[in-house]
């Protein structure tokens, strides 16, 4: 059973019941709204962390990629003509192309010089997003356009729980299937030792890109679908913040853990609404808790209890 | 059959010449060991011929091509792998997952195929498993496949470096320092597995401190010293070459003893 539980296909199966059983006790389309938007930003973390937690590389300017799915069907359809279907392919193929060209150079920094150019890519795009008023409504950003699949609209938090939810779980077990591959093993090699991954044979600037790449089109995926689901889009959706938060949710859930992805993107999304109880103090409330849980789950929450668990049994 | 030729190579760091007009060759088959002091430049002309360093002068050539400043990839697809002194082992992984990693160029590297696990990647993983489950067995490691590598004692690390390269297939095995941090028994055993390495034909060629080992298993040895080559031949004729004499009783004299004995 435990081993069921550690495998990435365990980590898929539990997934797809959370999805399956959460409506039945989800009180209020209130809460079915939320747990949208916790699938739609687990799946942009998701992706994340086969970047980072897999192949060992940084971003912080994740959200540059998200935004790029947003504005797609935002614009497509609003500008162009383009049905928002078709539109949503061209961004999730246009934020991987950007994310092929840009990776190319970039990924040969290391460390902190790869989150700053990552950085500098993130907020680049944003500024496109805020400038290009004409085709982008500026900084109050523009309205999108529902989406529409053979006459079936595609609107209201409950259809979109369900969109997400089973997208979610689709890309979990993609993300599953490449981790138990040579690729994914390629990944984590060169997460412990670029040096050792080169000698074996490992083409390492070739599976960064794939890596980044594979992450940007996760991300785009995800901004298209809270765009979509939000009937709006605004330049904050590609914005810094956003890209601090997704590096949030994927370290605080557990680098190298699909299932960590998943409860990173539930605690960033819940905690705020939950915390609102406390009023003025929300923001010191919800720092603080982040600050307890990396002191003692420094490994990520969903790794730290694991090894708990392994050993307490 | 020559498979690895060294010519005439040089390398100097800020003005310090680390290597000067160095040339060997080693044949398939044989164990071919570099020695010398501490600071002769043993392990750069390993990262040299790895393709890690590049060097100023002199050409590197794996089995007739040239390969001078090829990247280390592209040598290990040609047939060229190494451990190394301080490991770099994949520590998250467990150690047949290191190993698989080594079978990286022998497998089919289909992405699209790897995205959706089509039932040929399942397939090749089962053979990449069970290749992996050989090699450890033939270092000596097959009980501690599923262990996490970073939990496994240093002289399993050495081993498990030597599995995983060979897990590539190489035709030339770099192997720096196998013997470093292991007990007489471990060394005993690395000894055993670097002679049947060679005795399947694959050129060895070493960097090794403990010269009991090295005057027992080498077919030849070139001795370098401050960076040039002091002399090359069998373990007799450099256990009684003057100037190794010399520079090792100058430096060394435990170690020269012991190879002595």
């Amino acid at each position: 059973m435990r081993r069921f539980a550690a495998s990435p296909y365990g980590v898929v199966v539990l997934i797809a019941v959370l999805v399956a059983a959460l409506p039945a006790v989800l009180p209020t389309t209130f809460y079915v709204r939320i747990a949208a938007l916790v699938f739609i930003f687990a799946l942009a973390v998701v992706g994340l962390n086969l970047l980072m937690g897999f192949a060992g590389q940084v971003s912080l300017g994740h959200a540059g990629f998200f935004g790029i799915g947003a504005y797609a069907v935002a614009i497509g359809p609003t500008h162009l003509g383009i049905p928002s279907w078709a539109a949503f392919v061209i961004g999730v193929a246009l934020a991987a192309l950007i994310a092929f060209l840009v990776g190319r150079p970039i990924l040969r920094l290391k460390g902190h010089y790869l989150a700053v150019a990552t950085l500098g890519l993130g907020i680049l795009i944003a500024m496109v997003m805020t400038n290009e008023a004409a085709w982008t409504g500026g900084p109050d950003g523009m309205p999108v356009p529902r989406l529409e699949l053979f006459g079936w609209r595609v609107r209201g938090p409950v259809t979109w729980y369900w969109v997400s939810g089973i997208t979610l779980v689709i890309g979990a077990w993609i993300a599953a299937n490449l981790i138990a591959s040579p690729t994914g093993r390629a990944f984590r090699a060169i997460h412990d030792s670029e040096t050792a991954a080169r000698v074996l044979g490992v083409d390492v600037a070739r599976y960064k890109l794939l890596a980044f790449v594979l992450s940007a089109a996760y991300a785009a995926v995800a901004g298209a679908y809270l765009a979509l689901f939000d009937g709006l889009v605004t330049p904050d959706s590609a914005g810094f913040l956003r890209s601090i938060e997704f590096v949030t949710m994927a370290v605080l859930g557990g680098l190298g853990s699909i299932f960590g992805s998943v409860v990173g993107a539930m605690i960033l999304t819940v905690l705020p609404q939950v915390l609102t109880v406390f009023h003025d103090y929300e923001h010191i409330a919800l720092g603080a808790i982040m600050i307890v849980f990396m002191i003692f789950l420094r490994a990520g929450i969903v790794p730290s209890l694991l090894t708990f668990l392994r050993r307490s049994s | 059959m020559t498979v690895l030729e060294a010519e005439d190579i040089g390398v100097s760091f800020g003005g310090l010449t680390a290597l000067q007009g160095v040339s060997f060759r080693v044949q398939a088959g044989e164990i071919f060991a570099i020695i010398g002091p501490n600071g002769a430049g043993k392990t750069t002309l390993f990262n040299i011929i790895s393709g890690i360093y590049v060097p100023l002068a002199g050409r590197v050539r794996l089995i007739g091509e040239d390969v001078t400043a090829f990247e280390p990839h592209l040598l290990a697809r040609r047939g060229l792998s190494r451990t190394f002194q301080n490991l770099q082992v994949f520590f998250r992984m467990t150690a047949a997952e290191n190993v698989m990693v080594g079978r990286h160029l022998h497998e089919r590297r289909n992405v699209i195929a790897h995205l959706f696990t089509l039932p040929s990647v399942l397939r090749q993983n089962r053979a990449t498993r069970q290749r992996a489950e050989e090699l450890l067995a033939f270092v000596g490691l097959a009980d501690l496949a599923d262990r996490a590598a970073g939990a496994l004692p240093y002289g399993a690390l050495k081993r498990l470096e030597i599995a995983r390269a060979l897990a590539t297939e190489p035709k030339v095995l770099l192997l720096d320092e196998p013997a470093a941090g292991c007990n007489p028994v471990e060394t005993e055993e690395v000894d055993a597995v670097i002679r049947r390495i060679a005795e399947q034909g694959i050129a060895v060629v070493l960097v090794e401190h403990d010269m009991r080992m090295v005057m027992q298993i080498s077919s030849r040895i070139h001795v370098l010293d401050q960076g040039r080559t002091l002399t090359e031949g069998t373990a007799a004729q450099v256990r009684t070459h003057p100037d190794v004499i010399a520079v090792y009783l100058g430096t060394q004299g435990t170690e020269a003893a012991r190879a002595h004995g």
